[in-house]
């Protein structure tokens, strides 16, 4: 006689697979529920678009919030087109052999690089080489370096997953291959580029090692002017707000307000993210 | 009769693995031919050097000589966009694009730069009415083709070949994944486009060469076993070989 019975074992494996889900839920609203407790207090549009005052212990964080968008813009411009045009390469021209599987398995490796080398590559390449400075520009690059690899990859799958049919049909009708490209795979496949691209924009948002070298400052009165300038950026400034102020009990309340800034801002990104998905999306397929 | 398509010893390679070996046909102006045979015949494969859709894979080779009104179709001297735009191909499974009924029979004409603006809501309505697809949706025009049934989606394919006005449409098993209702609608379709146009049609079904075809070509191994008038090959083959396989003793 068997212990327990197969529809027992089977109600057991639902039960734990349930008991799982709501964990990681658990703690997710867990920390947006003390994030939105302990922050809500100071947001107000006077903390979003005032600047900091009386060595930060008061004020807001509108030069922040404008450094991490012209920063998260940069990166955008860069890495998009960039890592739209590698994917294309990649899944619609280039040749199946080892060089391609080289170059795609490297691309995908980039992705597991902690950070902050890209921070000293940023330094490296960026600040130094090119003489961009520390700005705007160098820190939205480097981001846009870190980002790149989860863009070409989502852009790569989502490609992949256009039907076959769409390209012969639209080769059958004349078009060339870049044409079909353009008008029969892309459109099917923006769903999927998109859906990547925001979640590693919006990861790059609230990256701190990559901009620690190469433009972030602690402490600036105004919101960059140029692309040349130094910048405040919201996760720096959280992380000086947390750890580096001289009352940090003080101005605590005030890295809750920042953090759940962040926490809006990439929800944003993310609520675009679904329209756009929602969008562009068939409404049926077979 | 004259002939539309010459085909003069077609051989294809994928690699080392020979898929053609050395194929010869006619093939007449306005009638419609069949291909038959077993899978793996090469008869799909044929039909697709016709129309250069081997282009597209890296490792296929295809040599010999295929003529669309006396002139050459094959080599790197000519534009195979142009060779597609003459010589349509509807698929197996119907593949629409996501995108609206009016929108998918329109793109041809638009990226083959074909009609004016004024002319394009001509074009999709005549090649819709020659579908017999007008009555049933010129009222949802806007509609997504994806929402279509199985054979509705395969008529409107046909249809957005023909409305960039080629001269042959080659047709690769295109009723395999239909029910019989919209089966017998497009062969209904193929008979009476033959008067416009030259068709080759590869099928499974033989009832369906019966039915359609004017000619038919029995393939085996990637050779042409013989290619006659359709009621020649199925009551009166000349070889062994089609005779077992028309009469379903094959194998």
């Amino acid at each position: 006689m068997k212990l327990i019975n197969k529809k027992t074992s089977a109600l057991l494996g639902i039960r734990f697979l349930g008991f799982c889900t709501i964990l990681v839920v658990a703690f997710i609203l867990l920390v947006l529920a003390d994030i939105t407790y302990k922050g809500a207090g100071v947001l107000s549009w006077d903390f979003i678009f005032s600047i900091p005052r009386k060595g930060m212990t008061e004020g807001g964080i509108y030069p922040a919030i404008a450094g991490t968008t012209m920063v998260t813009i940069i990166t955008a411009i860069f890495s998009i087109p960039v890592g739209i045009a590698t994917a294309i390469y990649l899944n619609e021209y280039a040749k199946d052999n080892f060089l391609t599987n080289i170059l795609r398995a490297s691309i995908r490796n980039l992705a597991s690089i902690p950070s902050i080398i890209y921070g000293l590559f940023g330094v490296a390449l960026f600040v130094e080489a090119l003489h961009l400075g520390s700005s705007v520009v160098s820190s939205g690059l480097t981001l846009g370096l870190m980002t790149l690899p989860y863009i070409v990859t989502s852009a790569e799958e989502a490609l992949r997953s256009v039907p076959h049919s769409y390209r012969e049909g639209a080769l059958a009708l004349g078009a060339t291959k870049w044409e079909a490209i353009q008008t029969a795979v892309l459109p099917s496949a923006i769903p999927g580029i998109t859906t990547g691209s925001i979640l590693g924009l919006s990861r790059a948002a609230g990256e701190t090692a990559p901009i620690l070298f190469t433009g972030v400052t602690f402490y600036l009165r105004f919101p960059p002017d140029t692309l040349d300038s130094e910048f405040m950026a919201l996760p720096y400034h959280l992380y000086i707000l947390s750890t580096q102020h001289h009352a940090i009990e003080q101005v605590r309340p005030l890295a809750y307000g920042t953090a759940l800034v962040l926490i809006l801002l990439i929800v944003v990104l993310n609520i675009i993210a679904f329209i756009i998905r929602h969008k562009y999306t068939p409404k049926t397929s077979r | 009769m004259e002939n539309k398509i010459e085909l003069r010893d077609i051989k294809l390679r994928f690699g080392s693995k020979e898929v053609l070996k050395g194929i010869n046909m006619d093939i007449p102006k306005n009638s419609v031919v069949a291909l038959i045979g077993p899978s793996g015949c090469g008869k799909s494969s044929l039909l697709r050097s016709i129309n250069r859709m081997h282009d597209m894979t890296t490792n296929a080779h295809v040599t010999g000589s295929i003529k669309l009104d006396g002139k050459e179709v094959l080599g790197n001297d000519v534009e195979p966009t142009l060779v597609r735009r003459k010589i349509g191909m509807v698929f197996q499974r119907p593949n629409p694009f996501p995108k609206s009924i009016f929108n998918n029979i329109a793109y041809g004409l638009k990226i083959n730069e074909m009609a004016k603006n004024g002319e394009v809501k001509k074009i999709v309505e005549s090649s819709l009415r020659d579908c017999y697809l007008w009555d049933e949706l010129s009222d949802n025009l806007n509609r997504s083709a994806m929402e279509m049934s199985g054979g509705q989606q395969q008529r409107l394919c046909i249809a957005r070949t023909i409305a960039v006005k080629p001269e042959v449409i080659l047709m690769d098993e295109p009723c395999s994944a239909l029910d019989p209702i919209s089966t017998a609608k497009i062969e209904e379709l193929i008979i009476r486009l033959k008067e416009h146009y030259t068709i080759v049609i590869v099928t499974h079904n033989m009832q369906q060469a019966i039915r359609t075809a004017d000619y038919t070509g029995f393939m085996y191994l990637g050779e042409l076993i013989e290619f006659d008038k359709t009621e020649k090959i199925f009551n009166n083959p000349k070889e062994e070989l089609t005779k077992r396989y028309v009469e379903g003793n094959f194998g």
